[in-house]
């Protein structure tokens, strides 16, 4: 039973796989390469050196926006969401950025940075940073007030209150904030590197047109950050697996 | 005026003051439209007393208890504990929330050492230990609350009260969550703890039978602003039959007091 639910969606990638393949073979106009044409470009990347190396530099852009954007906005998201006089004065800001997508940043990032990776590095930074902000001043706000005055009510100072009550009461919504976050850095650093840099995944699918229409080289790219999102999504879920912080308000 | 006084001082009261209300009164602001919400409050309790605040619900009598513990400060008027002012929560008077007041992100062992963070390791275990025991947790130490049933995470709760061994309980309807089994059974451990440590519980509650099982006094509130109606001493002693005279003379006297007939 286990062994079937398990094997089911292998069949059915499986299926989809042949069914490709076969529209591939009935149709002579070329659309789109073959699973078999995509896997020869894999072979073709790695005999090269590169597939690596791309990869390598995507996840170096990624984890750098991501961490600083995890740095600076938890603790400042933390503190705007504890001082309501502070949600006040950022909220209009924060509400007028949000809308404008990280990707019209892009001639910004490159004057102010060149063509590189702190180019790139800074628009997945703006791409992670506001919806964590606000996800860290909901988590705040969230907060049941009788955590607050139990803490309160034991004696704790200011510092050992958020250390001790703040900060794990927020966690779980955290964990689902960062989640969301890295997704939107692993879709902003394809765009960026399309246009800001000439190295990583979004290059590669870039080059490989620019250089000779090589569909098999784009859709091998397409497939390699397919699987390192769900790789990102699947390390960064099993943190919610925590004991202490595998719970929410609405079980209580 | 004396009239009043003879009402709220604890006339079955050998010991001394432990907490004092002086004209205590509380107005809140909602929508620029001011709300009375206590009205000149008086009242004593005792050390080692256990008092009942009844009232309807929404009365204020919740106000009343978090003022008296500190997290609202009230608009004119005192309370004191042991003669000081009181200016704010403090950990020699712990209060109970509803079963809500566990801290989810920690076991059972956890959250009853929450308070003892400035002991000594061995003192913390020791009396964790003895917490976990009084009050029949042993074997769930390293359980997360959202595990435990809603007793369970009541009498947690009050075990990391006592942990921090507090002079003094506020209690804000803790059993009002639970079926009516387990309130029966938790009033009995409560009744249970109290005979052995012997602080001072200030118990809020809006059901007339827990207040005549539990209180030696019951301060019976009027509907918002809150005053004080009446203070009923319950001079039975513990274990009480709740089907004795006394028992339901004392009881019928509230509910007429509150004006509700009690046939349904």
């Amino acid at each position: 039973m286990n062994l079937r639910v398990r094997l089911r969606p292998i069949l059915f990638i499986a299926a989809l796989l042949a069914a490709w393949q076969i529209a591939i073979h009935r149709d002579s106009v070329h659309l789109l390469p073959g699973p078999w044409g995509v896997i020869g470009g894999i072979a073709d990347l790695v005999r090269h050196g590169v597939l690596f190396k791309y990869i390598v530099a995507s996840l170096f852009r990624v984890t750098w926006g991501f961490v600083l954007a995890v740095v600076l906005a938890v603790p400042l998201g933390l503190a705007i969401g504890w001082y309501r006089r502070a949600e006040m004065a950022f909220n209009p800001i924060i509400q007028l950025l949000r809308p404008i997508s990280p990707l019209a940043w892009i001639p910004i990032a490159i004057l102010w940075f060149g063509v590189g990776d702190m180019a790139a590095i800074f628009l997945i930074f703006l791409g992670c940073f506001l919806p964590l902000l606000l996800t860290a001043i909901n988590a705040v706000q969230s907060v049941p007030a009788v955590y607050i005055n139990a803490g309160r009510n034991f004696g704790l100072s200011p510092f050992e209150l958020i250390y001790r009550v703040l900060y794990p009461a927020v966690t779980p919504q955290l964990i689902v904030g960062l989640r969301i976050t890295l997704g939107i850095a692993w879709l902003v650093v394809v765009a960026a590197e399309m246009i800001a840099v000439n190295s990583g995944l979004g290059f590669l699918i870039v080059d490989a047109r620019n250089a000779g229409n090589r569909y098999d080289l784009v859709v091998a790219g397409m497939v390699m950050i397919g699987i390192i999102g769900l790789l990102l999504d699947m390390g960064i879920r099993s943190l919610g697996n925590i004991k202490s912080s595998r719970w929410s308000y609405s079980e209580d | 005026m004396s009239s009043m006084e003879a009402l709220v001082t604890p006339s079955a009261l050998q010991t001394r003051t432990k907490l004092r209300a002086e004209h205590v009164n509380m107005v809140f602001q909602r929508d620029g439209q001011k709300m009375a919400v206590l009205e000149d409050i008086n009242l004593e309790v005792g050390d080692g007393e256990f008092l009942c605040l009844l009232g309807p619900s929404g009365c204020g009598k919740s106000t009343l208890l978090n003022t008296m513990a500190g997290f609202l400060s009230p608009t004119s008027g005192e309370i004191k504990v042991d003669g000081e002012v009181v200016r704010g929560p403090d950990p020699r008077r712990i209060f109970v929330f509803q079963e809500r007041g566990v801290f989810p992100w920690l076991t059972v062992e956890g959250n009853i050492g929450f308070g003892l963070f400035k002991l000594p390791r061995q003192e913390r275990e020791r009396r964790i230990a003895h917490y976990i025991k009084m009050v029949g947790l042993e074997g769930f130490e390293k359980t997360y609350p959202p595990e435990l049933s809603g007793g369970m995470k009541q009498r947690l709760e009050v075990a990391r009260a006592l942990a921090v061994n507090p002079d003094m309980l506020f209690l804000d309807e803790p059993f009002g969550a639970l079926d009516s089994i387990t309130r029966l059974i938790m009033r009995g451990e409560l009744l249970r703890i109290w005979e052995a440590e012997r602080k001072t519980i200030i118990f809020v509650t809006h059901d007339i039978d827990e207040a005549v099982q539990l209180a030696d006094r019951v301060v019976v509130m009027s509907a918002r602003p809150a005053k004080i109606q009446q203070i009923v001493t319950i001079d039975i002693p513990h274990p009480r039959d709740i089907s004795s005279p006394r028992y339901l003379e004392l009881r019928d006297g509230i509910f007429k007091q509150i004006g509700l007939a009690h046939k349904v």
